[in-house]
């Protein structure tokens, strides 16, 4: 007997080449959270090693090459590509479309990011090594290459970042288009979650600014492979230049990461608030807001570079001025919870625990900005903590908020929320244990990147490796819980969270087409409280 | 009558607020190491204000989050709507402009005390203005050569044509670096002096500053040189005039280790050892 389903689901289509933006976007997001765990056992390592002052546990090219590639992957392959993901899987089910714009772009755009992962995780098996120059690579020194080998570590790395770069150039065609053109009718700017119009600034953002990486990273590998000067200066060229290159992409690229994170806590918090989203139009506003700034903010990065002093000067205020629109942000998220009627479910704990930390992360960012304070702490482990504040503490943990809001909605099971609760506590607990000692260990002056310390800076790092041990412990009752719940969870329904949105509006999970019939918007996107 | 509690309540909370915040802002001093350059002291005081502004907004949002969180909950399955307040012009005015002034206020003041610092970034050679903190009228400043490699400091007075391992300098007078680097990037990073300057192949690099503390600090490579980046460090020892003035007349102690060459040929073993090629160490 053969049953008939309305549509046909083998999971074989996970490994195919599939045009389904539902498909691609669970790739995006398996593949990625793979990657995310292989990072975090290169950061446990990393702290195993910083656990004592001394060299013990790896040598010096191998701790090199651990953080090199733990930063590369948690952005290249872990963050960047699971928002990605999470994005292509939402964004046509949110605008009321069948599929994103260029279904095949789309599903080209995921398939570069394996073979860029593999090619960068087998250059641990070269003899020249892994790339040892960290996530930056600048030169001269990531073009040194003492191996003398044609391939290697650093080679594959451009290869690999230049792949990515690809992939990610076009999903943003494609996210744009698909924004713009594919809205349902009614759909107006206005009416869109605020998820959409941050992922819509986010990939503009992407399209102007990651061909200037992109075509440094091309730059560089024809210096490293066939011998040019372009960023040489005894053959004529400047390092400096590959700095301003590679910031102008890597700066707005944090935007590029934590916009969408702003959105998903901006469609969780009215839903578990039951109140609309206080001031919706400044809050989408303001993500444009973001964008625009942080494209001229990058040369903070180079405070301490070979920076003349009215550089300085100008990219302190245009880097200050960032926290405007992102404090509008945090203010309507507060304003939202704000005698709301509050459940604190686990997507609900990770979007308020997450603001809580970008609150430090923020603030320390606004230092971070200032020159005369940002001279003494540059290239200390002050950045080091910041940015995991930011990209651990509020981005990744805002991606465990979106993964457990649109679990059921994906996957069409309940996942277990004591569990989650768990994940919850662990990590918050976890995080802020293994990133808060960082800050203080950068005021006292300990430089990041080293394999070694003086013995002063010994209890701060103690504290943050037991921290980030925890933390690694932290991700198995995650794990459990979405195999297991996914596998043999409980039925979802259609909107378990009583939330408003179209993407509550079709069945869990979606049917191939999406939509029965393209629907027509009526209204604003957070009509909690009032008649809907 | 629940009126005047509540404002009650909003007072404590303020108090509560205004004196954490002002208490932190006063232990950040302790969190840095000591001041020992002229413009230490005002990057300390930038700090501490910050702090102070920074735990303000900090457990100001948090305090509201947690009220609400703690306070609104309702019953696992009681999903009826609330309020539908859709926003305030007036308060998200408030706090668009706010922090425009706020942040922008703040640039400003890091910008006075940028200028103060004399720290004029990579300015050409000819720039010689003294830093505009010095009182008395500005002595002559000490000229240093700074050499940077991989994994090696080496000073050089050139007036004196002494050569040196360690960092010599007079207290209270105004130092000029010259900063150069044969191979890859450096950094000069002394904490205690609030400084950091890139160090950048084929160019020169000029930084300014006054050593105010009598003591022996440590010299760091701040930007990333390759495999034994966390060995490249150097002493720094500020000492009276007349103390550098008899250093300079000695022969310079050039016996302080080599740590990145000695550790080099001891080829040492560890639990994951790679043997990745690597740079050779300057000896």
């Amino acid at each position: 007997m053969t049953t008939t389903l309305s549509y046909p689901r083998p999971w074989q289509r996970y490994f195919t080449f599939n045009t389904d933006h539902k498909v691609i976007g669970i790739q995006y997001l398996v593949t990625t959270f793979v990657f995310f765990l292989i990072g975090g056992v290169l950061a446990m390592l990393i702290r195993a090693e910083l656990i004592t002052p001394d060299l013990n546990l790896v040598d010096r090219p191998l701790y090199n090459g651990l953080f090199t590639l733990h930063g590369t992957i948690m952005i290249f392959l872990w963050i960047i590509p699971a928002l990605a993901g999470l994005a292509n899987y939402l964004v046509p089910l949110m605008i009321g479309a069948q599929d994103m714009a260029f279904p095949r772009l789309n599903a080209l755009a995921f398939w570069l990011i394996p073979p860029a992962g593999i090619l960068l995780m087998a250059s641990f098996l070269l003899p020249s090594g892994t790339a040892q120059a960290g996530w930056w690579s600048y030169p001269p020194v990531s073009l040194q290459n003492p191996s003398g080998f044609w391939v290697n570590g650093q080679f594959i790395w451009l290869i690999s970042l230049i792949l990515l770069g690809l992939s990610s150039i076009m999903g943003g065609v494609n996210f744009v288009t698909t924004i713009v053109k594919l809205r349902a009718p009614g759909m107006g700017y206005f009416r869109l979650p605020v998820f959409v119009w941050t992922v819509l600034s986010a990939q503009l953002l992407q399209l102007f600014c990651l061909p200037s990486l992109t075509g440094g990273a091309i730059l560089l590998l024809f210096d490293l492979a066939v011998g040019t000067g372009f960023f040489v200066p005894e053959r004529g060229g400047n390092p400096v230049l590959y700095e301003h290159m590679f910031w102008f992409y890597s700066h707005p690229a944090v935007y590029v990461m934590v916009l969408p994170v702003f959105g998903i806590f901006s469609e969780i918090l009215p839903a578990f608030a039951r109140k609309p989203l206080f001031g919706y139009k400044a809050v989408a506003l303001s993500a444009f807001g973001i964008s625009i700034v942080s494209t001229m903010v990058w040369v903070h990065h180079m405070f301490a570079s070979g920076t003349p002093g009215w550089m300085r000067s100008l990219f302190m205020f245009s880097t200050v001025l960032v926290a405007v629109p992102t404090g509008v942000k945090v203010f309507a998220w507060t304003a939202t919870v704000w005698r709301g009627r509050l459940h604190l479910k686990t997507p609900m704990l990770f979007a308020l625990g997450a603001i809580v930390n970008f609150l430090i992360g923020g603030i320390t960012g606004v230092m971070l900005g200032l020159v005369p304070f940002d001279i003494h702490v540059n290239n200390t482990y002050f950045v080091v903590g910041h940015f995991h504040y930011v990209v651990f503490n509020t981005i990744t943990m805002g991606i465990f908020a979106g993964i457990y809001y649109w679990f059921p909605k994906i996957t069409g099971r309940q996942y277990v929320e004591g569990w989650g609760q768990l994940h919850f506590w662990l990590t918050f607990g976890a995080a802020n244990l293994t990133f808060f000692p960082m800050l203080g260990l950068g005021l006292q002056g300990m430089v990041r990147r080293v394999s070694s310390y003086p013995p002063q800076f010994l209890t701060g790092n103690v504290v943050s490796s037991v921290g980030a041990f925890l933390l690694g412990v932290s991700t198995l009752p995650f794990v459990v819980n979405i195999i297991g719940s996914w596998l043999a969870g409980q039925p979802a329904k259609a909107n378990p969270w009583h939330a408003t949105g179209l993407e509550w509006s079709v069945p869990s999970p979606p049917p191939e087409e999406n939509f029965e019939e393209i629907p027509t918007v009526t209204g604003g996107p957070y009509g909690y409280g009032s008649s809907r | 009558m629940t009126r005047v509690l509540k404002i009650l309540q909003l007072a404590g909370f303020m108090a509560l607020l205004v004196g954490l915040s002002y208490g932190l802002g006063q232990l950040a001093y302790g969190w840095l190491p000591p001041q020992a350059s002229a413009a230490a002291p005002a990057v300390d005081r930038l700090f501490s204000l910050v702090v102070t502004l920074g735990s303000l907004i900090f457990f100001g949002l948090t305090g509201v989050i947690l009220y609400s969180a703690w306070l609104n909950r309702v019953k696992v399955d009681d999903w009826q709507d609330g309020p539908p307040i859709t926003g305030n012009p007036k308060l998200e005015t408030l706090w668009t402009v706010t922090p425009i002034l706020l942040v922008l206020g703040l640039a400003v003041y890091s910008n006075q005390i940028y200028h103060q610092m004399g720290l004029l970034g990579d300015m050409p050679m000819v720039n010689l203005t003294p830093p505009a903190y010095a009182d008395t009228p500005p002595a002559e400043p000490v000229t240093i050569q700074v050499k940077a490699r991989q994994w090696t400091w080496q000073f050089t007075y050139p007036d004196a044509q002494v050569t040196s391992d360690v960092l010599h300098l007079p207290v209270d007078r105004p130092v000029r670096l010259e900063l150069r680097s044969q191979d890859v990037l450096h950094g000069f990073f002394v904490p205690e002096f609030r400084l950091k300057q890139d160090i950048i192949p084929g160019r020169t690099i000029s930084l300014h500053f006054v050593p105010t503390r009598p003591g022996r600090y440590t010299l760091y490579d701040s930007q990333f040189s390759g495999t034994y980046f966390a060995l490249m460090q150097a002493q720094v020892q500020v000492e009276s005039a007349d103390a550098y003035q008899q250093w300079l007349t000695q022969p310079p102690d050039t016996a302080s280790e080599n740590a990145a060459y000695a550790e080099h040929r001891q080829q040492q073993q560890h639990t994951l050892t790679s043997h990745w090629p690597t740079v050779e160490p300057a000896p």
